[in-house]
């Protein structure tokens, strides 16, 4: 592999892993925060042992979140030192609050685990309140540097020198909105559906007592409660983003859809491969009309097609298949969750079981939605291809010309794999041992 | 007082606090280790109860530190980058494997002993590998071919400066980390936990300063452009001989809590002894970053992103430091975390 490659790889695949500690670090404390509420407004102790036990979770993966994070970071200036030079004349700002953002959280989030007993409910509220909010603003933040990647302003830049920076206007660039709040709300929806896939698991796998039952039950109502609403909210913004995409960096929408040529009335196209040489998209499913009013809100609309960019600036053709794998998920675990909705209000008096069927799926949700949030950012990472800075900085521009980068790759590689299969393990002890029964049988302690 | 000089003390700030709290820190988890075995001393248990909920904080101190690096001097990135992609990877997969087993043995049992001896062997290794740093930017074991530039392994392996250098980076980390942890014991009650940091001060001390001046006679030969420049700054040098001297005669100062010694006047002379000499060796080491390649001058930024990433740091900080003296009186102060027998 040449040494661009290797970059890209290396730096791809420490993405891929802090995305998924990074995302349930935002989520699963929102879902804390929101059980810390109903405690309070219920005055039900099982919310309150909802939450310890999340925290618990949440505590493990941010062990790993945390030096993910430290390693991402400090990559990006040893891997791409020609981005990080207009960056930081240019971007540095979402930056630098960022770090702010990570004390506040990795304060808080010490002081709500370590003294928990010694703070009174409203002062554990205000913590994990600001832990929750300091994952949020976190992910905000980031993400307008990742936005303004895609829509870069707020400067010039003439034969590699950068002049006349504006960094608001760099901060608040055109896709910022829409990007940050599909990242948000993705990652919510996922911690939700993770939290619920632990529930319904329990519940499948049965020889519950009645309390553990119940227990379970408030747990899977409250995620899907906000898995519902964070999946529509998701594949509704999501549609704006695509919108976004098609006023702003059309050839990333046409490379998502393998669609050729420029034309209105352009059908959606699901499944199947782009093949240039046919100029469409081959093997799958193709809905007239659909692309063109989902872009433009009419069927007349004109969506650009690959033909209009040259060659060497279409990105790798593959991301169709990420993309309809990220909207496909979000499409059917919208409808999961609504399905779930459904059945309970169904059954609402009865007090049935839920159907094995149903906890089966619901099982799957949050790997799905884990999947979700790992083909969307690599699409979104892969689609801007060949640029690191659309339109202005190749990715070749960027990236070191330091060796070493193959070792390295395979000792990052190697470290991942092991702390991903570890940190399942330690999962699966801490809450094998700690069954949530002995927790339930006490009074609420909070060491 | 030029802005590219603001920034860089402002840098030259964050690097300080990062050295002391990574020191203190990784500190923590060697002692940890050493005094595993021990039973008839809390040492083992007072330096895990510090480190527990410490290590987050510390670390996102070497995120800001590198934040604020390409912040400020955007253009030392490429140039720096080859020199510390190797060590710094290092760096960062032990920093992992350490934090993560922070936490998994907070969780599973089993794991403590793992995590002891990962956090002593990390402890040692870490900062080791954070101060190799420091020789090789002074400049000389860097060839420049082409448009690439290469690190001269061999020569930065056989130079005496590099050694002197290490060394002096792991007996601060030692020093600094046993007062704290004899100051953090008192403050624990726990008498003869407190001795025992109290005693490898002593001796720590005086190993320390033997290497803070045999860095400086080991870089004449290497780099005599900083030697020079080190001449100049001896004001600074002198006083922080003298907090030194009076930090570490604290150690035996009568004490109305303890039989002998004021571990806290210790420890924050140490530290503004530390501050005074790495200030000295930082001014020293200007107008560069990489010698004789990258001048600060040439890597900035441009004055509008400085003067907001200035008024960034002062709105930032002003949020932090109430939060950061909440955070300080729950851990340090509560005697009810202090005291529990059984740390988490
Ligand atoms: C649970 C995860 C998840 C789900 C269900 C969806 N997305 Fe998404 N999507 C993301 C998670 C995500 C993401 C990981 O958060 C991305 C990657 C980069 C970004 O900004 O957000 C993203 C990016 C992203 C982009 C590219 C933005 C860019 O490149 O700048 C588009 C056009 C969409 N999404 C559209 C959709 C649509 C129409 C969905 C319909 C259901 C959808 N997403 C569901
Ligand atoms: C959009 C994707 C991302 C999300 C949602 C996200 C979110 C998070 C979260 C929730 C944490 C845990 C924070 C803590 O407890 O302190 C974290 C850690 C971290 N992330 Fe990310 N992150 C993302 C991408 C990135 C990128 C691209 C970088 C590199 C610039 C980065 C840098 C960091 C750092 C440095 C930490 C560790 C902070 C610490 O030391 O506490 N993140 N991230
Ligand atoms: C957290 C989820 C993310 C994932 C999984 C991810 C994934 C990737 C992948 C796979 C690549 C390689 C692209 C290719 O060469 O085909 C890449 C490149 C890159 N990404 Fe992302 N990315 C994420 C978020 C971000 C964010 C938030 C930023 C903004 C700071 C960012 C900045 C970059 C940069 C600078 C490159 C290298 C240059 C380039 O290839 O264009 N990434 N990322």
């Amino acid at each position: 592999m040449d040494n661009v490659l290797l970059a890209r790889s290396l730096f791809g695949s420490s993405m891929a892993f802090h995305i998924i500690f990074a995302t349930l670090g935002v989520g699963i404390t929102l879902m804390i925060l929101l059980a810390e509420i109903m405690r309070l407004l219920k005055k039900d102790e099982d919310y309150g042992l909802l939450a310890k036990r999340w925290t618990k979770g949440v505590a493990i993966l941010l062990g790993v979140a945390i030096p993910s994070g430290t390693i991402v970071a400090i990559m990006l200036s040893l891997l791409w030192p020609g981005y990080m030079e207009i960056v930081g004349q240019v971007i540095a700002l979402p930056f630098q609050i960022e770090i702010f953002a990570f004390f506040i959280e990795a304060l808080f989030l010490s002081i709500y685990v370590y003294a928990a007993d010694r703070l009174t409910p409203t002062m554990r509220i205000v913590s994990v309140f600001f832990v929750a909010l300091g994952a949020t603003a976190s992910a905000v933040l980031i993400t307008d540097a990742h936005a303004w990647m895609n829509t870069p302003r707020g400067f010039d830049y003439v034969d590699g020198v950068v002049s006349n920076v504006r960094p608001l206007e760099a901060v608040f660039n055109p896709s910022i909105y829409v990007t940050a709040m599909h990242v948000i709300g993705s990652a919510y929806m996922t911690g939700a559906f993770m939290l619920a896939s632990v529930a319904a698991y329990r519940l499948f796998r049965g020889g519950l007592t009645d309390r553990e039952t119940t227990y379970h039950k408030k747990g899977l109502m409250l995620s899907l409660g906000v898995a519902l609403l964070m999946s529509f909210y998701t594949a509704n913004n999501g549609h704006d983003t695509a919108i976004m995409l098609h006023e702003e960096i059309p050839v990333k929408l046409a490379a998502a859809e393998g669609l050729f040529e420029t034309q209105s009335n352009a059908p959606l196209a699901i499944l199947g491969t782009p093949d240039p040489d046919a100029g469409r998209v081959v093997g799958g499913i193709e809905i007239a009309g659909m692309l063109s009013w989902l872009a433009t809100g009419t069927t007349d609309g004109v969506v650009q097609g690959l033909n209009d960019f040259p060659q060497d600036e279409w990105p790798p053709l593959f991301v169709h298949t990420l993309f309809n794998l990220m909207v496909g998920i979000g499409t059917a675990l919208l409808g999961l969750a609504a399905l779930y909705w459904v059945i309970w209000f169904l059954g609402r008096k009865k007090q049935k079981p839920y159907p094995k069927w149903l906890l089966g799926a619901l099982i799957l949700g949050g790997p799905l939605a884990m999947i979700g949030v790992e083909t969307g950012w690599i699409f979104s990472c892969t689609g801007r291809q060949p640029w690191t800075i659309f339109g202005i900085q190749r990715t070749s521009e960027a990236a070191t010309n330091s060796g070493n980068l193959g070792m390295l790759f395979f000792l990052f590689l190697t470290l991942y794999i092991s702390l991903l299969v570890l940190t399942g393990l330690v999962m699966h002890y801490y809450f094998k041992r700690n069954p949530v029964t002995h927790e339930l049988e006490q009074p609420l302690s909070t060491t | 007082m030029e802005n590219v000089y603001i920034a860089i003390i402002i840098l030259w700030i964050f690097l300080f606090v990062y050295a002391i709290a990574g020191s203190i820190d990784f500190g923590a988890g060697f002692w940890a280790m050493f005094y595993r075995k021990r039973t008839d001393t809390k040492a083992a248990s007072i330096a895990n109860r510090y480190l527990s909920p410490s290590w987050e904080v510390t670390n996102v101190f070497l995120v800001l530190l590198v934040v604020a690096l390409v912040g400020f001097f955007p253009g030392a990135a490429s140039s720096l980058g080859t020199i510390l992609i190797v060590p710094f990877c290092l760096v960062l997969i032990l920093l992992t494997i350490r934090s993560a087993f922070m936490v998994y043995s907070y969780s599973v049992q089993k794991y403590t002993n793992m995590l002891v001896i990962i956090s002593g062997v990390t402890g040692l290794l870490i900062p080791a590998l954070l101060v190799s740093i420091l020789p090789a930017a002074i400049g000389g074991f860097v060839e420049t071919v082409g448009d690439r530039q290469y690190v001269l392994v061999n020569q930065l392996f056989t130079s005496p400066t590099f050694y002197t250098h290490i060394g002096f980076g792991i007996s601060t980390e030692l020093f600094l980390s046993s007062l704290l942890l004899s100051d953090y014991a008192r403050e624990a009650n726990s008498e003869e936990t407190y001795h025992v940091y109290r005693k490898n001060a002593i001796v720590l001390g005086p190993i320390t300063l033997a290497f803070a001046v045999a860095a400086i006679f080991t870089l004449i030969p290497e780099a005599f452009w900083m030697f020079e420049n080190m001449a100049n700054e001896w004001l600074w040098f002198t006083l922080s001989l003298l907090a030194f001297t009076i930090g570490y005669s604290a150690l035996w100062w009568p004490s109305k809590k303890v039989s002998i010694g004021q571990p806290r006047v210790a420890v924050l002379l140490i530290a503004l002894q530390f501050g005074l000499a790495s200030f000295a060796y930082g001014s020293a080491h200007m107008p560069y970053f990489l010698y004789p390649d990258v001048t600060i001058y040439d890597a900035f930024t441009n004055d509008t992103m400085f003067q907001l990433l200035l008024i960034g740091y002062g709105v930032g900080m002003a949020v932090l430091v109430p939060i950061f003296i909440f955070f300080w009186r729950l851990f340090m102060k509560d005697k009810r975390y202090l005291k529990q027998e059984e740390s988490h």
